[in-house]
């Protein structure tokens, strides 16, 4: 299968391949806002105009939430709201979610940001990997999280999924190897999981968040955004001082019903995450 | 094991691989926060077997806490009213929180506490696991807190009261349907948020590898003890051997020995029941290996009932610990080799198994064991009234009286 020798574990692997969408999204000279939104949630098409309203907003990327029955990665806001979007008559799945983000790219022609799904790896497992993988391509879905795919379970999608990125979790538990390995997995960027236990607004954010982005650097080249727990402008801010990427979902999930309040909240997190900055500032400095 | 039992090496069982795979079905599919965590466990689990020390604590424990061997009983009456030869009833009942997963938590809570862990959580369907954790707790000093679905605390309500009695905190999952498969969730993700100082004690040959293979290594002892009583008493090798199966656990605790010790000539029919609720043509049934597709849930690949989307369906049935959408990996694997056959049982047919037993044995058996009692009719008439067939009592009845009262039992 020609798929096989794109398996990207070996030393040469995702660092080498050319730059991709979702690496771009990375390259403006400033911390990414990444907005999670739930794929068909409250329904379809107010779905769709959330994620226009969030893209609007300043966005640099969408994650897109593919609805599941048993998120076992997700908090409450998360959880429930995939059960809402699944329970539709005739139901809401992986490849609805596919369709979606096709309209989404169409609503927002050229400059739309690039969008990653979310999904967990049961509905790519049913819809069959190499199929999975060739519907996103044409969707022009850029890559995935597989929240439930850990990197030794990857193999067989990451040979199934030439031209799509899959970006691996880091956890604060994971080990110096196990950092290395997922590192050395990823493309696009790294996902760098504040805390301990699942998605959800905390009311700080954790001490470790600092200590496991230092350690993801000293691995990779990619990209590090962190998320899980960020629920404020303020706190967005203070990761994007020091990572490249600011990832927010439970947050805009809850305001997912009310795209108005979608464009409002991420213009405020974007105009906090584009404002602070570990990355170097875009305008060129006066000597 | 006697020399006649040992297999030839082509005939020696030697599932899982390193990473946890039975043929295609197991494996390790959870959120990176926990896979430190797993790999922790792979390692204590490796060295306590190692340790003498740790199986002569162990072994101990089930001598004098337990009260292992459990009987193994020629069940006549049983026999000829079911139209069989011979009929063995290997007492699981008879473990002192009501079913043999006492085994299990006290071959898991010993490494844990090894590993430093003060505090142990479970999920519980039936309750039996949940009973079962929090005496193993109360033994060895360790907080305790079990995830059970509310509908599971309301047909169970014993079990929760016991484990209340036996200083556990019973943390409340209306989620889903609230029985087992959203308890399991629920101990997942509060797992991934406290991997730090909790150890997840699991309750079924189920969850991500090293899981199945840690249950079985417990529960085998089940299938061990049979074989050598049956020589002791001088027995033939029956012809048949049944267990219900919710999860696995105590199908493969007594399955094991055979598929490992037994050469395949000689080896009885081996036979999982599964619970098909109010009848496999409806959607009310927790028939996994009849009815399910391979798929991915609670962090391991098996037969599961799943939608088009991969969403695990709900299951049902009367039994609280056969109520679950998937299965043990392993038993996926034993079910495509054609190693054991799997059949399904309505709740009616585990009601009237139930009435039987109590009635011709004066043995009250769980609502789940009926499901493997309800087989002995069918094995009846495949294998002939000659024929000798063991059962795995896998837990006693005494938390199943509201749901048999109200099915209409014992009028
Ligand atoms: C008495 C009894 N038997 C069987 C089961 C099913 O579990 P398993 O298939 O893991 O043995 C349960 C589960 O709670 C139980 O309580």
């Amino acid at each position: 299968m020609a798929a096989e020798q794109q398996v990207r574990l070996g030393a040469d692997g995702a660092g080498a391949r050319a730059a991709s969408a979702i690496s771009a999204a990375f390259q403006r000279g400033r911390p990414a806002l990444i907005v999670y939104l739930m794929a068909g949630y409250p329904d379809p098409p107010t779905s769709l105009t959330s994620l226009v309203a969030a893209a609007e907003g300043g966005a640099d990327l969408i994650e897109l939430g593919v609805p599941y029955g048993d998120p076992v990665a997700d908090g409450p806001v998360i959880a429930d709201a995939a059960r809402v979007a699944c329970a539709r008559e005739g139901g809401f799945g992986l490849t609805e979610t596919i369709d979606l983000a096709a309209k989404l790219r169409s609503a927002l022609g050229a400059g739309a940001p690039p969008i990653v799904l979310m999904t967990y790896l049961n509905p790519l497992m049913r819809l069959g990997l190499a199929a999975a993988a060739e519907r996103m391509r044409g969707a022009g879905i850029a890559g995935v999280i597989v929240p439930d795919m850990p990197v030794e379970a990857a193999r067989p999608w990451l040979a199934a999924s030439h031209g799509l990125d899959t970006v691996f979790l880091a956890a604060p538990t994971s080990t110096p190897e196990r950092l290395q390995a997922l590192a050395k997995a990823s493309s696009g960027f790294v996902y760098c999981v504040s805390t301990l236990g699942v998605t959800g607004e905390r009311d700080r954010l954790a001490d470790g968040v600092r200590e496991l982005v230092a350690r993801l650097r000293a691995v990779t080249d990619l990209p590090v955004a962190v998320g899980f727990g960020i629920s404020t402008p303020s706190q967005a801010a203070e990761v994007a001082d020091l990572a490249d990427g600011v990832i927010v979902g439970s947050a805009v999930v809850r305001r997912q019903a009310d795209p108005e309040a979608v464009h409002a909240f991420v213009t405020a997190l974007a105009e906090a995450v584009h404002g602070s900055g570990s990355a170097l500032p875009s305008a060129p400095q006066a000597p | 094991m006697p020399g006649s039992l040992l297999p030839s090496a082509e005939e020696a069982y030697s599932s899982p691989d390193a990473q946890g795979f039975f043929g295609p079905y197991g494996g390790t599919f959870v959120p990176e926060t926990v896979m430190p965590a797993l790999e922790e466990l792979a390692r204590a689990f490796e060295d306590a077997q190692a340790d003498a020390s740790f199986s002569a604590e162990l072994d101990a424990l089930l001598a004098d806490y337990v009260g292992r061997p459990s009987p193994l009983y020629q069940a006549d009456r049983l026999a000829s009213e079911v139209g069989l030869g011979t009929v063995w009833l290997k007492r699981e009942d008879l473990n002192p929180p009501g079913a043999p997963t006492i085994i299990n938590t006290i071959g898991q809570c010993l490494p844990a506490k090894r590993m430093g862990k003060r505090r142990v959580i479970a999920e519980t369907g039936a309750g039996q696991h949940g009973v079962a954790t929090a005496t193993t707790a109360a033994l060895m000093g360790l907080e305790c807190s079990i995830f059970m679905g509310t509908e599971d605390i309301r047909r169970q309500a014993l079990n929760v009261y016991k484990m209340r009695l036996l200083g556990a905190e019973v943390v409340p999952i209306s989620d889903g349907t609230g029985t087992l498969a959203d308890a399991v969730t629920a101990a997942l993700r509060h797992w991934v948020e406290r991997v730090e100082d909790t150890f997840y004690v699991l309750g079924s040959a189920v969850g991500p590898h090293p899981y199945p293979l840690i249950v079985r290594h417990f529960q085998k002892v089940i299938g061990e003890e049979a074989i050598a009583q049956l020589r002791a008493k001088g027995a033939d090798m029956p012809d048949a051997v049944v267990a219900c199966v919710g999860g696995g656990s105590n199908a493969i605790g007594i399955f094991y020995p055979f598929l490992r010790d037994v050469p395949a000539d000689r080896r009885p029919l081996l036979v999982g029941a599964e619970a098909a609720g109010l009848g496999l043509e409806t959607d009310k049934h927790g028939a996994a290996l009849t009815k399910g597709t391979p798929g991915v849930l609670h962090g391991f690949y098996s037969y599961l009932l799943q939608d088009e989307a991969g969403n695990p369906k709900e299951a049902y049935s009367i039994s609280a610990g056969l109520d679950y959408p998937g299965v043990g990996p392993e038993h996926s694997y034993l079910k495509d080799t054609g190693l054991v056959r799997y059949e399904a049982v309505t709740d009616r047919e585990a009601l009237d198994a139930f009435a039987l037993l109590a009635r011709t044995e004066g043995i009250i058996p769980a609502i789940e064991s009926a499901h493997a009692l309800a087989m002995l009719p069918r094995l009846a008439a495949e294998l002939g009234p000659e024929a000798s067939v063991l059962v795995n009592v896998s837990g006693r009845g005494d938390k199943d009286m509201d749901i048999v009262r109200e099915a209409g039992l014992g009028g």
